[in-house]
């Protein structure tokens, strides 16, 4: 019961996009399509995972004053296994995310998970909370990528269900800004009443 | 004329923050004062031009010749980790009032996705040292030019009578939406 809440807090209560407001630069740049949110969402949740896990793992043999550098060089290998596996496999989705690929080495959520939860915590519970955040990460990337695709391109996972073009402007740069505003607005208005 | 074209596209074309969306931890986290966006501004140009430079060293002498381009990642992280590091000390000891101006934003800076987003791109680009160096300087600069237009805005939008869920981050996404309309203007300026 207490690991099925550990799981489950990233996707509402704690998600790290619409809560936390961490990792932003990502979400805004690839969340053009559904997919590309998914692929980065997905590509993040390993790396957290993984990072979660080792950094449990090894918590007790790094000093203290050099943590962060280590937490670091851990995370950048799971992103350099990611990186190379993403070029192997799925060589479209590599293209389309780009830069953002080695950049997940930045964002706040991964350092973030690492030094507030996995440095304190047992290994299993923190490769769940990795997966959890992960996949809240994930789910958040989806759903603005689902609507600005919708909205901006009347598509669906690619596929067209509308004729015409819809409005661009939300498939350019800022309707990332706009639509994330909103998505936020709105969950600050769910937390509220519930 | 080749350098012009990289400086213009840098700065205004394609901003770093507001139409490559790199740097936008800082760009909402540290606009709330004029002032203190042009420090943090000020200590990114310093910490781009210099983590440029070295990272394409790296690059060129060290990964190149030993055919690990793959850990560039790693390698280039753990340069500015460095390098953010040792210009506080540095800055500690020759300069204190310009550590006293910059100090408190440097460690903020090793996790700005721009620093490392700029020494990538570059070899994406495959520019030489000196193209990088004033490319990654004016990418630095269109980030201090967005994040100090930014926090004017926000402080005037402060004292606006804005419904409650929409108070802090939510407005900030919206300002910043409605900036990078406006920088839109800029787009076919540059090719």
């Amino acid at each position: 019961m207490n690991q099925w809440k550990n799981f489950t807090k990233g996707f509402v209560r704690e998600n790290p996009i619409l809560v936390l407001v961490l990792g932003t630069c990502p979400t805004l740049a690839v969340t053009t399509s559904s997919i590309n949110g998914i692929g980065m969402g997905l590509a993040t949740t390993f790396v957290l995972a993984g990072s979660n896990a080792v950094v449990s793992l090894v918590k007790s043999t790094i000093p203290d004053k050099v943590r962060i550098p280590a937490f670091v060089v851990i995370i950048a290998s799971f992103v350099t296994i990611v990186q190379l596996l993403m070029q192997a496999y799925t060589p479209s989705l590599y293209d389309a995310l780009g830069i953002f690929i080695p950049l997940i080495v930045v964002n706040c959520i991964v350092l973030g998970r690492a030094e507030a939860y996995a440095s304190k915590q047992g290994v299993f519970s923190s490769l769940i909370d990795g997966l959890g955040m992960g996949l809240g990460f994930t789910m958040a990337l989806f759903i603005l990528g689902a609507f600005r695709e919708a909205v901006g391109n009347a598509s669906f996972m690619g596929h067209k269900f509308a004729d015409g073009d819809g409005i661009l402007v939300f498939i350019l740069s800022p309707g990332a800004f706009i639509a994330l505003g909103y998505f936020i607005a709105l969950m600050n208005r769910i937390k509220k009443t519930s | 004329m080749e350098y012009f074209v990289i400086i213009i596209s840098a700065i205004f074309v394609s901003n770093i923050v507001l139409s490559q969306f790199l740097g936008i931890c800082p760009f909402l986290g540290v606009s709330n004062k004029v002032s203190t966006a042009a420090g943090m501004s000020a200590a990114v140009v310093f910490v781009i031009a210099l983590a440029t430079i070295v990272t394409w060293v790296v690059y060129v002498y060290v990964l190149v010749p030993f055919h690990i381009e793959f850990l560039q990642t790693i390698s280039f992280i753990l340069v500015i980790a460095f390098l953010v590091q040792m210009v506080e000390i540095i800055l500690k000891k020759i300069s204190p009032p310009l550590y006293q101006a910059l100090g408190i934003y440097l460690p903020l800076i090793t996790t700005n996705c721009a620093v490392l987003g700029v020494a990538l791109l570059v070899h994406t680009k495959s520019y030489n040292l000196l193209q990088s160096v004033v490319f990654g300087t004016s990418i630095a600069v269109g980030f201090g030019f967005a994040i100090i237009l930014f926090s004017g805005i926000r402080e005037h939008s402060e004292l606006m009578g804005i419904p409650k869920g929409m108070k802090g981050v939510p407005m900030a996404l919206i300002t910043a939406g409605i900036l990078s309309l406006a920088f839109m203007g800029f787009s076919g300026l540059v090719k």
